[in-house]
């Protein structure tokens, strides 16, 4: 196919959340000439995140691996951030004192057990709290708390300003942001060769990098067969603010020192601080299709289990609601590497977790971009996982959004 | 052998119907689906939107399954009529199960608001499947408004505390000319054997599987025990007796 004059790069990233802009920043680190297109970089499911860098908090029953993948990208945040802050001199709300787990009731109680259990067949041991010691260590905590459990390694940061100074570090590093959306994936003589973009020019690449979030699914010009199987999983979270004279009255910024996860009568919630005097609370998890309206009844659940745990939220300003669209996958772990189209890398479906992932996956897509060979270590997350039935699931994704013909550029 | 669960005129050869909440991936919950060998499975109306691609609807579709769309979430007769109606649009299906909930605490059926609602969506026209407590006169009252089946609670949804009154569901079971399906309060497979013991028609669970440490597992678990103890009800139990009764008479 006769493609019109065009720009060339040796990678072009699609999407400029905080998965796309950290490869973007180590693939230029690399060396590498590097272009991100996003019409809104940071504004999509990095914009609502909380930033909960908790990876022993959020597994679940049989996904160690996912598990294992989290702990090795938390290893690498104080570099990855240090080295980050250090370049820009901007701030990232980074902080690593911990996530303390709380239950609210008796029936909340026997299910942090439970969680205790899992967490420790995956080899983590955490430090179990009595009552007693919970509002020790967070006096904000309602006297009715059971007990809870603490992962003093576990940390946050603040992925807005995060988005922001990636952004910054990736430009100066060399990487050349369009604030253009991409419309079509190029692909010739078998292999993914370029993207066209919103105003029709085109820009060919040695790699085209797919970290587009939850559209990483509906992007036209891409075979069936390599579409990654992500879904969009609505989150509602709110942002509150403490005011002057509650800061002034000696209160922690945020009303609490860590972040705290709790079980409220059977539901969960977590309120994250920030030193800004923040206070994170999320998130609702709904599968309504790409539907980003904010709701009274999201917005409710989610005051009511805060509420319970630390009351004092109430004097809070209530400062932002916004609902963003995670990448789900089907087994919700991310998809990460090379697929079966040459010349296309995914970097997507990381669900829950794109902050706490960003700095594995940066390392890992770089790595690979730079040496043309994937990391055995993380070949569990390749797209080579979801079989004739993953196929299945994303033809009929595509037929509901309007069929994107099969393979059309790369006939 | 040949026994289908027959519902409003339509046969089901499985008799155990799922529910699809509460499971911690999508492929988790297809294995379960598979183990489980259901062939009809509720879906919160409110919680999942048939626009949404690659999601449990299209993991359904895909298996075979049928949705029975559910209201869970409604508190009001009015809510619950609004919640069927658009199920029925967007799903194409007639088919409800209803939940009208009293309070979220115990989220127990609010026996008034689903009587009342049943009657609007029979009147509508729709194939209504009524979740409601244990009362075999709510469950008379239910059958006689034109419900399809009726499905008592064992338990409080999610709280896996099994049967708590047999008495009452054998009541039920008794006088009911429509499907009897236990619905909520499963824990384990003794407890999806005993309601079919009990001559049950169905067991529908979720919790029970879905939030088991080995969710595909635990569904396989239910699959055999519901067809036990449906072998079991129709197979006709021993009298229960106070003193022993050698198996092998010496006399005779």
């Amino acid at each position: 196919m006769s493609v019109p004059a065009a720009t060339e790069c040796d990678a072009l990233i699609v999407g400029g959340g905080v998965i796309g802009m950290s490869i973007a920043w180590r693939a230029a680190q690399h060396g590498l000439s590097v272009a991100v297109a996003d019409p809104r970089p940071g504004e999509g499911a990095t914009h609502a995140a909380a930033g909960m860098l908790t990876p022993i908090a959020e597994a679940a029953y049989a996904e160690q691996e996912i598990f294992g993948l989290g702990q090795d990208s938390l290893r690498r945040y104080p570099e990855f951030v240090s080295e980050l802050e250090k370049v820009t001199g901007l701030p990232t709300g980074f902080r690593q004192d911990g996530t303390l787990q709380v239950a609210y009731d008796g029936d909340d109680l026997a299910l942090l057990a439970e969680t205790r259990v899992l967490q420790e067949s995956f080899g983590v041991h955490l430090q179990q709290l009595t009552a007693r010691d919970c509002r020790e260590a967070e006096p904000m905590l309602d006297p009715s708390v059971r007990g809870g459990l603490l992962a003093p390694a576990d940390g946050s940061i603040d992925p807005r300003l995060l988005s922001v100074a990636l952004q910054q570090a990736a430009e100066g590093s060399g990487a050349r942001l369009i604030r253009q959306a991409v419309t079509e994936v190029l692909c010739a003589a078998g292999k993914a060769s370029g993207v066209r973009l919103a105003d029709d020019s085109v820009i060919s690449a040695r790699w085209i990098v797919l970290a587009a979030g939850w559209q990483s699914a509906t992007l036209p010009g891409l075979p069936a067969s390599v579409v990654p199987p992500v879904r969009p999983v609505k989150g509602q979270i709110i942002r509150l603010r403490m005011s002057g004279p509650a800061a002034a009255a000696g209160l922690p910024p945020g009303l609490l020192l860590r972040t705290v996860r709790g079980v409220v009568r059977g539901s969960t919630v977590y309120l994250v601080p920030r030193a800004s005097g923040e206070l994170v609370i999320g998130a609702t998890q709904e599968e309504l299709g790409p539907d980003t309206t904010v709701t009274a009844g999201g917005v409710w659940g989610l005051l009511r289990d805060a509420r319970a745990l630390v009351p004092g939220i109430t004097e809070l300003e209530l400062q932002d609601a916004t609902a963003g669209l995670r990448p789900g996958t089907p087994d919700n772990a991310p998809v990460i590497g090379p697929c079966e189209l040459p010349g296309l890398v995914l970097a997507t479906g990381h669900f829950r977790a794109g902050v706490l992932l960003a700095p594995v996956t940066a390392d890992t897509v770089a790595a690979y971009l730079r040496t043309g060979t994937p990391d055995p270590a993380w070949a569990a997350f390749r797209a080579a996982r979801f079989g004739a039935r993953g196929q299945r699931r994303r033809a009929a994704a595509s037929q509901d959004q309007g069929g994107q013909p099969e393979a059309a550029a790369c006939g | 052998m040949d026994d289908p669960l027959l519902i409003a005129g339509e046969t089901f050869s499985s008799r155990l119907i799922m529910g699809t909440g509460g499971a911690p991936s999508l492929d988790v919950l297809d294995r379960a689906l598979a183990a489980a060998g259901t062939e009809l499975t509720t879906v919160a109306m409110r919680r999942v939107s048939p626009a949404s691609a690659g999601s449990v609807l299209d993991l359904l579709t895909e298996r075979g399954i049928r949705v029975l769309p559910n209201t869970a979430g409604c508190f009001t007769a009015a809510e619950a009529v609004r919640v069927a109606r658009l199920a029925r649009e967007a799903l194409h299906t007639s088919w409800v199960k209803l939940e009208v909930i009293a309070d979220e605490r115990t989220l127990l059926p609010d026996p008034v608001e689903l009587l009342a609602a049943a009657e609007q969506l029979v009147a509508d026209g729709f194939t209504v499947l009524p979740y409601t407590s244990d009362d075999p006169v709510l469950a008379r009252r239910l059958e006689q408004t034109g419900c399809a089946a009726v499905m008592p609670l064992g338990s409080p949804i999610g709280s896996g505390l099994g049967i708590r009154n047999q008495h009452n569901i054998e009541l039920i079971v008794e006088s009911a000319g429509v499907p009897v399906i236990l619905d909520a309060g499963i824990g384990t497979a003794s407890d999806a054997a005993v309601a079919m013991e009990l001559g049950c028609a169905a067991v529908l669970l979720a919790t029970s599987v879905t939030r088991a440490r080995d969710p595909e597992l635990m569904a396989e678990a239910m699959r055999l025990a519901v067809s036990a103890g449906r072998l079991a009800f129709l197979a006709g139990r021993v009298p229960r007796r106070r003193y022993a009764l050698a198996s092998s008479p010496p006399a005779g």
